[in-house]
């Protein structure tokens, strides 16, 4: 038997029409274009990208959040383009969002915020107040946590409940929509560690959607660099990030802050325009005319 | 149910205690709570706390009328010669009660038209939101007025009239409330983890009205019971002998200036009320910090 891949997207698309102000179609944002990407069974696939590239929009499109344009996905080999977001599906595969602040309820204790899927999926009361505290257990926070609410916990804390959540219901697939962008440098380790223990006891498969490319490295066994909807480059992650091949590959690099020599030695030269480092459009824009070709 | 929720933790009275400190902090809500304080247990304790509980009924003591203020009759009496002290807190009960029975539909019906066209939106938001405009474009006083007119002037008539109109309010700012929270990631990741319509509605963006909810229906009160005593004042509300303040004030009218307690204090008594719920309401608004609610 060959091992078939925990997630494929074939193809996938999304486009937004742009209306006239009278409410006539006229042209489409190609958010997300003709995407596709593999991810083995255990694998983590990073999705790097600035902001606008579309890469929310396909994990909200994963999540059945979002309807595709056009495409497949496919999850453990079915596909399930049609019933994203039902219930059967939402027992695979589970999110966590960006902003830990705002993806619990306010209002509500983080107990019974962890008890959401728990109720969803039926499981018997008896056992609740126990799987609650064995979650928390999980990503090592204490079980009289659950008592508290989201406005007595830090912004990791509040991050770690929202893993706990997103592992109620034992998924196979996590998709991480930038987990760690409102967290503090030195939490943002601690949480990929997590990441990566609970993958591995578990037997997670995760799909890590970030702009931080230093994260990345770390996290990420493969990487895609998405630009404008589309997928420019993809490949391991260490051979993406010592060769990049593609221009934006290079200035996503060349963007990141170093504090080492060495890891400026690493980092690709990129020619500045008017003393800064040039948009990604205005370089595009500037390889064309020189007509040099963009691939090697 | 193993719920966690249901232990009182530590932290949680803490949080009581905090809120309890802010709020005795503000003057304006502490001077409205105990005026609300005090006009409810009056109204309840009516029987046991006034001079002359008879006085309720049909007594006619006609050497005792018009009586000015006094020791014994502390508001005076009124052209049969009944204690008009008595009178205004048996009158309290009924436009209590009548706040209660109004809010006690409006606020639910609201509440539950507001969340259904806020989170659904399409044509639920369209046919409930236009629903509600046209309702709004109707005074409550206007409409109280029609159906006490075509039905018989009573209690029930007027409160079904008044209810009839007051959940408008309510609707609009339940929906104003859930359209801001229906793209809230906590409502999203509800979705993705399987939860009900019904969870989402009721747990997750219900919870979040409640502070907005309290301070309208707060204010709501004292407007309610403004709308009900104008409509006895008209003679469309509650029927003789029962008192109510509305009715107290429109039938002293007659003998004013000379005997001026007759209206005047019964009229004092609806300002004092509505003044009480209003001065709490917007204690709560500051408490909560709530800024979309009127």
């Amino acid at each position: 038997m060959t091992a078939r891949p925990m997630l494929e997207l074939v193809g996938l698309s999304k486009h937004f029409p742009v209306r006239s102000p009278f409410g006539r179609i006229t042209g489409a944002v190609r958010a997300v274009d003709t995407v596709s990407l593999t991810i083995p069974r255990g694998g983590v696939y990073g999705l790097a990208g600035e902001s606008g590239s579309g890469k929310s929009t396909i994990a909200r499109m994963i999540m059945g959040l979002t309807r595709p344009t056009a495409g497949d996905i496919l999850l453990d080999g079915e596909n399930i383009t049609g019933q994203a977001g039902t219930r059967a599906y939402g027992r695979k595969v589970q999110m966590v969002f960006q902003n830990p602040g705002s993806s619990l309820n306010p209002r509500r204790t983080i107990g019974q915020s962890i008890a959401v899927p728990l109720e969803a999926h039926a499981y018997p009361r008896a056992g609740r107040a126990a799987r609650i505290g064995e979650l928390l257990d999980m990503v090592q926070l204490p079980a009289d946590f659950a008592r508290r609410y989201p406005h007595e916990l830090s912004g990791g804390q509040k991050q770690r409940v929202a893993i706990a959540r997103a592992l109620a219901v034992a998924p196979k697939l996590i998709v991480l929509d930038e987990p760690t962008s409102a967290l503090d440098v030195s939490v943002q380790a601690r949480l990929i560690d997590l990441l990566v223990d609970l993958g591995r006891q578990l037997e997670l498969t995760y799909l890590f959607i970030s702009h931080d490319l230093s994260l990345m490295r770390n996290f990420a066994e493969e990487v895609g660099v998405l630009y404008l909807g589309r997928i420019v480059e993809t490949g391991p992650t260490a051979s993406v990030f010592e060769h990049p091949a593609h221009d934006y590959t290079r200035l996503l690099l060349a963007s990141v802050p170093v504090i080492s020599a060495e890891e400026e030695a690493m980092r690709p030269r990129i020619e500045l325009i008017d003393g800064e480092i040039p948009t990604a459009e205005k370089l595009l824009a500037r390889r064309q005319a020189s007509h040099l070709p963009q691939d090697p | 149910m193993v719920d966690v929720a249901s232990e009182t933790p530590v932290r949680r009275i803490s949080n009581a205690y905090q809120n309890w400190y802010r709020f005795s902090r503000n003057p304006t809500a502490v001077i409205g709570a105990l005026i609300v304080t005090l006009v409810v247990l009056a109204a309840i304790l009516a029987p046991w706390i006034t001079p002359y509980p008879e006085h309720v009924g049909a007594v006619v003591n006609f050497r005792a009328r018009h009586l000015p203020p006094s020791a014994e009759y502390w508001f005076g009496t009124d052209n049969v010669g009944r204690d008009i002290f008595t009178r205004v807190i048996f009158g309290l009960r009924i436009s209590l009660l009548l706040a209660l029975v109004v809010l006690g539909t409006a606020v639910p019906i609201g509440t539950m038209l507001g969340l259904l066209a806020g989170y659904f939106g399409g044509w639920v938001e369209i046919v409930i939101m236009r629903l509600t405009d046209i309702a709004l474009a109707i005074p409550p006083l206007v409409m109280a007025l029609a159906v006490t007119a075509v039905l018989s002037p009573d209690l029930v008539n007027s409160m079904l009239a008044i209810a009839a109109l007051w959940w408008t309010w309510h609707t609009r700012l339940i929906y104003s409330i859930t359209r801001q929270l229906r793209t809230q990631e906590f409502v999203e990741a509800a979705e993705t983890l399987g939860a009900s319509k019904f969870h989402i509605l009721f747990r997750e963006i219900l919870p979040n009205c409640v502070s907005a909810l309290s301070v309208k229906t707060s204010l709501d009160a004292g407007f309610v019971i403004l709308v009900g005593a104008s409509l006895s004042f008209l003679g469309l509300g509650i029927q003789p002998p029962t008192p109510d303040l509305g009715t107290m004030v429109a039938s002293g009218s007659a003998f004013l200036p000379d005997y001026w307690w007759e209206s005047v204090l019964p009229g004092c008594a609806i300002l004092v009320v509505a003044l009480g719920f209003n001065l709490l309401g917007d204690g709560l608004r500051d408490l909560f910090d709530v800024e979309d609610v009127r």
